[in-house]
């Protein structure tokens, strides 16, 4: 059962690597990576439980956050140039009129 | 079971860095070295390596990622088609695979019982670390204790590289953000 569950989701894997080998827009590549992030999360838990060893749920839970604040932090560079400091008002509303690719 | 999904695992890679090669938009290719990181901290998890997987996952896919889009930012989104023949680099580059490879050929097999790892150290470690420092992990125990001063000298060094880049970056935008109102 596990293991049926596992195949599927290295299946899915390999279809978010094509869509992102592919994939013409920017957001579809930014968007294929978060979800290849969710598979590896998935991956984790249903590899513990098919070895028998289950404590490698929070590990999965960690790869969770990092999935999260890396799509966040590759968004919030391609919104405003920059990473760390806020943005000024003028920056937003310029960086709204170019549209990324 | 385990075999099956290494191997699927490798081939994931391997169709990754070719990928990552065939590739002229950088963008696509800092995603996919993301893809590529996250596929071999699969692969440390597999082999019961969570800590060093753990370490893959945030360098590879989180920071160094958001390094390479600084690059490009600050260069060229597209690569440039070399005019010149890659059949040299290749040359060398399978070349200095084969020798990894034959490096490993003297290496005990993964997981054998009667490798010097497990004979010498590993069994002191698995012995005194329950008496002595009362922590279950004996990872965490062996980082945390055995080597803290180790540990703590890398700490050391990471902060203070962090400072170094935040004092001399942090005031350069400073500088230009004033720059930019007084104009």
């Amino acid at each position: 059962m596990f293991a049926f569950v596992t195949i599927t989701i290295f299946v899915c894997m390999v279809m978010i690597m094509i869509r992102l080998f592919a994939g013409p827009t920017l957001y579809d590549r930014v968007l294929s990576l978060n979800t290849f992030g969710t598979c590896t999360v998935l991956f984790i838990g249903t590899v513990g439980l098919l070895f028998g060893r289950p404590d490698f749920l929070d590990i999965a839970l960690l790869y969770a956050l990092i999935n999260f604040v890396g799509t966040i932090a590759v968004l919030k560079f391609f919104r405003y140039r920059r990473l760390g400091d806020a943005p000024e008002t003028q920056e937003i509303a310029t960086s709204e009129s170019e549209a990324p690719q | 079971m385990e075999l099956t999904i290494t191997l699927l695992l490798f081939f994931a890679l391997v169709t990754t860095a070719v990928a990552i090669a065939l590739l002229r938009n950088l963008f696509a290719v800092v995603m996919l070295s993301g893809v590529a990181s996250l596929l071999a901290a699969l692969l440390f998890i597999v082999m019961d390596a969570v800590d060093v997987a753990f370490t893959e996952a945030a360098v590879g896919a989180g920071i160094s990622s958001v390094l390479m889009l600084s690059t490009i930012a600050l260069t060229a989104r597209h690569e440039k088609i070399p005019t010149r023949s890659s059949l040299v680099p290749l040359a060398i580059v399978s070349l200095t695979g084969m020798v990894l490879i034959y490096g490993t050929l003297d290496m005990p097999n993964f997981g054998s019982a009667d490798a010097p790892v497990q004979t010498h150290v590993g069994p002191e470690y698995i012995q005194r670390t329950p008496k002595e420092i009362h922590v279950p992990n004996i990872v965490t125990g062996v980082l945390a204790s055995y080597r803290g001063y180790d540990t703590l000298g890398e700490v050391t060094v990471v902060f203070t590289a962090g400072l170094g880049v935040i004092l001399l970056l942090g005031g350069i935008g400073r500088r230009r953000r004033r720059g930019k109102g007084q104009s």
